[in-house]
């Protein structure tokens, strides 16, 4: 039994994130009222349920939050993937990312470390997928 | 405001565990709940018939309508019928639901269940639907979902990745003593050593067996991390008339809190500060009992990590001092800081959601004097956590024997 990859497949509210990323661009929403950043994307800003979010784009640089090697499997789905590191990249602008670390050894990854966008294209799913690399100092 | 302590926990059950990969089929949830419901209410010497509410989670057999279908294959007439969906939480939840549907005078007996041998029979003219659960845990892989979209395509589902971030990002803030984690896994083991019934009950353990076992997910080693198991448990809580009526010695419930802040621990505010916090502080303030009179603890713990939060955010050391606090202490039922008496579900094995019931069991059997070998002198007060997700819903209990 083979597992393919589970890709994102965008829905009419989250689609000029997964657009704006096919063109190698970061584009997240703010709420004007609360003067936040929001991830994802939503039709209401979170706690408020202001009706003003508007999309903004952003550099996509930030700050690794945390982190973990898998060094299993997550799922049948990752059986190829391991060692894994799945990471919370925590973006300038305030909202946390889940995504993966790549371009890096397990052991050379640190938590507060600077990273910056990796963007991977998977042009038979039509999407682009945001991962991430540290951006040196 | 609260419960003002009027209900009980007056039986239970929590059946042996067995290692969720050797299991074989046995009979539907269904057909255990109503097994669960029997064996408790035989416990707590009342009769079936005087059961008027139910609280459940999801069976595999039906995916809607849940708490009816329960009811009508009981032939319970429920005022009260409830479906918790909690996760490790759900035990807890069930808990101060049936308090509070007896204290405000709808109920007289509830039967809380969670039948957990998922190994159920099959047909080939009913094929079972393979849900997400199977690969993708708590999270959901269905078009529209948050979870399908921003966390499965990059690895982010499942436990052990999320509580490894957890443990990481604890270490980068706090420091991070590795045998100390280890500890909490050896004290359990010790419990679970004089505890019947638990997957570990014949296996001793020592703190360099736990950090020679592979990592899991960084630091996690998978001593670390509960066994999966089949099992299930179920408890019966009632009205002080009915308690007076039961054969146990009643274990009221004093005070509860439940707090759920999100679902996916990337968006928690402070990955490290759990809603545990302000559930326990919600809990001790309803009970008017302080956490210096609790006689032991039963603690969540799937992860050693979520021990270590837990005992931090619940008020019983002071946060970014749990690992001192745990190499400073023995967390056997014979030291001076008894948790999870029974072996916790680290060293009982984790049996689903009746999981979050081991730690119920475990405090109601040391209330009711029953533990055995494993018993902590007068007890009488306990604190008990439930925990869904990934530290994302969690539920305090203070417990009061007579």
């Amino acid at each position: 039994m083979s597992f393919e990859r589970p890709m994102p497949v965008p829905t009419p509210t989250t689609a000029p994130f997964w657009n704006a990323l096919r063109e190698h661009r970061i584009l997240i929403q703010y709420s004007p009222s609360t003067g936040s950043y929001v991830f994802y994307p939503r039709v209401r800003a979170p706690r408020t349920l202001a009706d003003d979010l508007q999309w903004r784009e952003i550099s996509g640089m930030g700050t690794l939050y945390s982190y973990t090697v898998a060094r299993r499997p997550v799922s049948p789905h990752f059986a190829d993937a391991v060692p894994q590191l799945l990471a919370i990249v925590q973006w300038d602008e305030g909202p946390r990312f889940s995504t993966e670390l790549v371009n890096v050894a397990p052991e050379q990854v640190r938590v507060g470390m600077r990273v910056r966008p990796v963007f991977c294209d998977h042009p038979e799913h039509d999407i682009t997928l945001l991962r991430y690399e540290p951006a040196g100092d | 405001m609260g419960l003002r302590g009027e209900a009980a926990i007056v039986g239970f059950v929590e059946l042996p565990t067995e290692k969720l990969s050797k299991a074989r089929p046995q009979t539907f949830l269904l057909e255990q709940w109503a097994q669960l419901a029997a064996a408790a209410l035989d416990d707590a010497g009342l009769p079936a018939e005087s059961v008027d509410g139910i609280i459940t989670s999801h069976l595999s057999e039906s995916q809607l309508f849940v708490p009816s279908t329960v009811v009508e294959y009981l032939g319970v007439r429920a005022n009260f019928a409830e479906l918790i969906d909690l996760g490790g939480a759900s035990a807890a939840g069930m808990v101060w639901r049936a308090a509070a549907a007896i204290e405000l005078g709808i109920c007289d007996v509830v039967v809380c269940a969670l039948p957990a041998h998922y190994i159920t029979p099959v047909s080939e003219q009913k094929p079972p639907l393979l849900t997400d659960a199977v690969y993708f845990g708590a999270s959901s892989n269905q078009y529209g979902s948050p979870q399908a979209e921003f966390e499965i395509p990059y690895g982010n589902l499942g436990q052990n990745g999320p509580y490894g971030q957890v443990a990481q990002r604890y270490a980068y803030e706090y420091g991070y003593d590795e045998r100390a984690m280890a500890k909490i896994v050896v004290d359990q083991r010790v419990n679970a050593n004089h505890t019947p019934g638990a997957i570990w009950h014949d296996t001793p353990l020592t703190v360099e067996d736990v950090l020679a076992s592979p990592v899991i997910a960084d630091p996690l080693h998978i001593l670390e991390i509960v066994m999966p198991c089949v099992g299930g448990a179920a408890v019966v809580v009632a009205s002080a008339e009915m308690a007076a009526r039961s054969r146990n010695r009643p274990v009221w419930i004093k005070g509860f809190g439940e707090h759920v802040p999100f679902k996916t621990p990337t968006y928690a505010e402070n990955l490290l500060q759990t809603p545990l916090t302000r559930a326990a502080e919600t809990a001790f303030g309803m009970s008017g009992l302080a956490r210096d009179e609790m006689d032991m603890v039963s603690i969540y713990d799937c992860y050693t990590i979520t021990v270590l939060l837990s005992l931090e955010d619940a008020g019983f050391c002071e946060k970014g001092k749990g690992m001192a606090f745990v190499a400073d202490h023995d967390l056997t039922f014979r030291g001076d800081f008894p948790l999870n008496t029974a072996g916790g579900q680290l060293g009982y094995g984790q049996a689903g959601t009746a999981g979050g019931m081991h730690h119920v069991c475990d405090a109601a059997r040391q209330i009711m004097g029953r533990a055995g070998a494993a018993q902590v002198p007068d007890c009488n007060r306990a604190f008990v956590t439930g925990n869904g997700g990934i530290l994302s819903e969690q539920t305090a209990l203070v417990l009061q024997g007579d």
